[in-house]
């Protein structure tokens, strides 16, 4: 369960809609089911009072959606940010992909999102409905088998399971109380993959990548992906590919663009929620998470505006590439 | 109707992969299913459906149509066209058994698809019936029975048996295959399993859905309708929508330097693909808006138009919980659907 | 399976040569490499050419079928394929497969009809097709006018065909403007929608279209002020393909595919598609 009801988020954004603060809300709008929701523009209260929904199933991180809705309009418009979202913001505000003018960012707390996939892994399909009920899910399905309750806990998106941080990065207003930077245990996965021969992270990976089918939905969400033409998509860049046409290429999408983000990823986890495949591609983003913390001194990108990413500043103390080297395994 | 007990099927599927080669929906991690070739083994995965749809088998990802050699100014073209394996696709959903009659309006028209058609031709295609559908699932808005498919034979599971049923002389070759190992008998389970399911679609949360106020007519009341702007919005303009669709059959076709000679391949498009369009000269699809509408239009116009007011959506539900930003069909037909005009 | 048809495995031509018409139009005559034809065609019908490992790319048939030794291809230098094909040298093999689309009406509509041909630019390439097929089966229609129009004189396609056999064909009358004033022309000067509302033709003409859109709208509207009805009027598409047939579904207008329901189109059926082109 959420600490901040919907209804104050709802308020909140009919009063800054209504005293002229913003123009517009760009919130989470109620689909079909209980877990199907769309980010949404709301350009009226009612819209607001009608589709606004905030619940287990709020995952999607708005930040991206700023680059090209601050374009739109002359006016303010408003967002509502978790905590993890807000990295995305300031690292997006970093490489001035928005106008920081025309945002009016209300922070919120998060108590952490369900993945979809797991409740019906352990609820079953033909879900009705999905009551938030304290720390349990409450699923109903369409069979009249006994409704299940789930701990919230047992469900919770990838990202959140290692949530880093309950602490806003960036925001105008709060609402609800501030969290803390946390310690997650999100760099586990990654050890496990480095004491892997490279065979077995070969085939690790191999297995994983193999099922991409190149939908480039991890692309197209990914926050640190901004590119005004992305070089896949480009017929002059002489890489322009919409499908592996080997399997050697399968792979390279996926790693080259890890090594594109590296440095920028706040490590917010999009690609892997959106993935249809469930493949987990955040591992990447964080192997190179870590070396960078190893190498460098720990650095969170997006933590604040402006900082100077390890990668793109250069030091005298800065490791050399023969150490790097001589250290792997 | 033909029946065999469940724990008897690993030997029919081993006697039908002995003559060709088997392909089933199997298991994957955290309750997906993907189709596999069968072996010794191999479990029939209870998942309602696949994350990936069938039409692989007959319209691959990604294929190679033909080589070049060339050599100074000279150019040397290859047919590497071979004729398809004989296959069997085994558990295919009702939905999807009607996407392939979608996909054969448009691959085995004149002029024909060489690649689809040799496939076609020798792919049986197993159907199997739907006992638990699930709340994304609205097959029957198009006429679909999720508990009587098509396809060569259909196949119905319970507890613990499997019912046969032949249903075009390809599925009659089979089940001859299977005469040993099945038995005739009555129709009197399957019937109570099609009632019982019946039952659960009446009650589906898309139930009530109706494509009616769709057709091929109906262009000029759609193209222009003010909800395409909010409702393509926050589309994030990749293809996961596409890829996962049954019936999108969208292609390209690109030249592959093998350093040893060009292979001309090709693989899955998507017309919400930001370059899909895109000449030298200019471009029609400007905005996210423009490719949003033509898929959707699409599926519920502009194909009926051409094929005699057959929609090219079968309501598999596969868009439904695969779009990152949940955005899908069935929203665009309920929000457009009888409010076009406001 | 080799036995069946498929229309995507095309087949090879050689360029038997190459002429220069402007500074970024080359005219290229294709054969087969034992010298014939590489197939027979419809005026206004296309063909799809590639160099393996560069391209495909849709281009119309700007030869006549009249022509029974070879084809032609007038091609601007805008893409990629098409930077391929301008560096190229006679005796270069490419592939071609086709023909595609609907051709021009030209055995049924425009027979017996006086015929009004309006192009800019390389819009002349499709057209030149039609033009030299009616040429040829003069006495099958009335009087036949053509209006073309380009930025400047070194941009006007096909410029000698043009003076030596249209212009000295006492059959047809032609019209050429450029855009500008330019030392060594002495003909008309100003933008092609412009002359054609100056010229002032009969409305009882069926007129032929093809140009940049921009002018292709105004010459559209210049048409209907003076009283052609769109029923009169036939103009030909341009959209990207991948397979010609059909199939590959990117070069829809609503329901249309301009490679397999176009590219010739009755200007009041586009007005039954969407305006998206």
């Amino acid at each position: 369960m959420q600490k901040v009801m919907r209804d104050v988020l709802v308020e909140k954004a009919v009063s800054l809609l209504s005293d002229g603060t913003v123009d517009r809300v760009l919130g989470w709008k109620r689909g079909e089911f209980s877990y199907d929701i769309t980010p949404a523009v709301f350009e009226s209260a009612d819209k607001i009072r009608d589709d606004f929904v905030w619940n287990e199933f709020c995952g999607a991180n708005f930040s991206k959606y700023l680059v090209a809705q601050t374009k739109k309009t002359e006016g303010k418009l408003l967002v509502f940010l978790k905590p993890c979202d807000t990295y995305s913001f300031n690292q997006l505000l970093t490489e001035h992909r928005f106008d920081r003018e025309k945002v009016y960012a209300v922070g919120i707390p998060c108590e952490g999102m369900a993945d979809i996939a797991k409740l019906k892994a352990i609820a079953g399909d033909g879900i009705s409905s999905v009551e938030s009920d304290g720390g349990k899910l409450c699923v109903t399905t369409v069979y009249e088998d006994a409704p299940v309750a789930v701990d919230a806990g047992e469900v919770l998106l990838e990202r959140c399971v290692n949530c880093k941080s309950k602490k806003h990065a960036a925001y105008d207003e709060l609402i609800g109380e501030e969290g803390e930077v946390l310690e997650s245990g999100r760099f586990d996965e990654v050890e496990k993959l480095e004491k892997m021969t490279a065979d077995e992270r070969f085939a690790f990976w191999q297995n994983e990548l193999s099922r991409c089918i190149r939908c480039n939905a991890c692309r197209d969400v990914c926050p640190a992906c901004t590119c005004e033409k992305c070089v896949f998509n480009n017929p002059a860049s002489g890489a322009e590919n919409k499908a592996a046409a080997n399997s050697f290429e399968e792979k390279m999408f996926h790693i080259i663009r890890a090594f594109h983000v590296a440095g920028r990823c706040t490590d917010c986890g999009e690609c892997s929620r959106v993935c249809p495949q469930r493949i987990p591609l955040h591992l990447l983003n964080r192997k190179f998470i870590k070396d960078i913390d190893s190498f460098y001194g720990e650095y969170q990108a997006g933590a604040e505006v402006g900082s100077r990413a390890p990668l793109v500043s250069y030091t005298k103390e800065d490791i050399e590439p023969s150490e790097v080297f001589d250290g792997r395994e | 109707m033909r029946k065999c007990s469940l724990e008897s099927m690993n030997t029919v599927l081993a006697e039908i992969a002995k003559t060709a080669a088997l392909y089933l929906p199997v298991d994957e991690k955290e309750g997906r299913a993907a189709y596999k070739k069968w072996s010794e083994g191999t479990g029939w995965s209870k998942q309602l459906n696949t994350v990936r749809s069938p039409k692989d088998f007959f319209f691959p990802q990604v294929e190679n149509l033909m080589e070049f050699k060339t050599e100074g100014k000279n150019i040397e073209i290859i047919d590497t066209r071979s004729e398809s394996e004989d296959f069997v696709v085994f558990g295919v959903r009702a939905c999807d058994v009607k996407s392939f009659e979608i996909l054969d309006r448009v691959f085995l028209s004149e002029p024909v698809d060489s690649y689809y058609a040799s496939r076609r031709a020798h792919g049986v295609v197993v159907a199997a019936a739907c006992t638990r559908p699930s709340e994304t699932c609205f097959c029957r808005t198009f006429g679909i029975d999720a508990a009587d498919p098509y396809g060569d034979v259909a196949v119905w599971r319970t507890e613990d048996e499997v019912f046969w049923q032949e249903k075009t002389e390809k599925g009659a070759e089979l089940m001859k295959k299977l005469e040993s190992l099945t038995e005739e008998c009555g129709v009197e389970a399957v019937e109570a399993l099609k009632e019982k399911t019946a039952k659960i679609m009446d009650k589906l949360p898309l139930a009530g859905l109706s494509a009616d106020a769709f057709g091929g007519d109906k262009t000029e009341k759609f193209f222009n309708a003010p909800q395409w702007k909010s409702l393509s919005e926050a589309c994030l303009g990749c293809g996961t929508c596409t890829f996962v669709c049954p019936t999108c059959q969208c292609y390209d076709i690109k030249d592959f330097n093998t350093g040893k000679g060009v292979v001309r391949f090709r693989c899955w498009d998507s017309c919400m693909y930001s370059e899909f369009t895109k000449m030298s000269a200019g471009q029609p699809r400007l905005t996210q808006l423009e490719r949003f509408r033509q898929r959707f239009m699409h599926k519920l116009v502009y194909y009926p138009a051409n094929n005699d007011g057959m929609f090219s959506c079968v309501g598999c539900g596969r868009c439904l919980s695969r779009c990152p930003i949940s955005m899908n069909i069935v929203k665009v037909m309920k929000t457009i659907g009888d409010k076009a005009d406001e | 399976m080799n036995n069946r048809t498929e229309t995507l495995i095309p087949k090879l031509g050689v360029i038997t040569d190459i002429r220069i018409d402007t500074p970024d139009v080359k005219t290229f005559r294709v054969v087969t490499p034992d010298g014939k034809k590489v197939f027979e065609h419809k005026p206004g019908q296309c063909a799809m050419l590639s160099i393996p490992g560069v391209g495909e790319a849709m281009f119309s048939i700007t030869s006549s079928p009249t022509n029974t030794e070879f084809m032609e291809f007038s091609i601007k230098k805008c893409g990629c394929v098409t930077e391929w094909l301008h560096q190229a040298e006679p005796g270069q093999q490419i592939t071609v497969r086709g023909p595609y689309g609907r051709p021009f009406p030209v055995d049924d509509e425009f027979a017996g009809k006086d015929l009004l041909f309006i192009a800019g630019g390389i819009g002349l390439a499709p057209l030149r097709s039609v033009i030299n097929y009616c040429r040829h089966y003069r006495d099958r229609y009335g009087k036949i006018d053509i209006v073309y129009g380009s930025r400047s004189m070194n941009d006007l396609v096909d410029y000698r065909e043009i003076v030596d056999e249209w212009c000295a064909d006492g059959n047809v009358d032609v019209h050429l403007t450029i855009d500008r004033e330019q030392e060594g022309w002495n003909g008309h000067v100003g933008f092609v929608p412009n002359y054609v509302k100056e010229l002032g033709f009969d409305t009882g003409k069926t007129a032929v279209l093809c140009g940049p859109p921009i002018m292709i709208k105004f010459t559209l509207e210049g048409l209907c002020s003076m009283g052609f009805d769109k029923t009169q009027i036939y103009t030909t598409m341009e959209l990207r393909m991948k397979c010609g047939v059909g199939k590959c579904g990117r070069c829809n207008i609503g329901s249309k595919y301009v490679c397999k329901d176009g590219p010739v189109f009755r200007c009041d059926e586009l007005d039954e598609l969407p305006d998206e082109y």
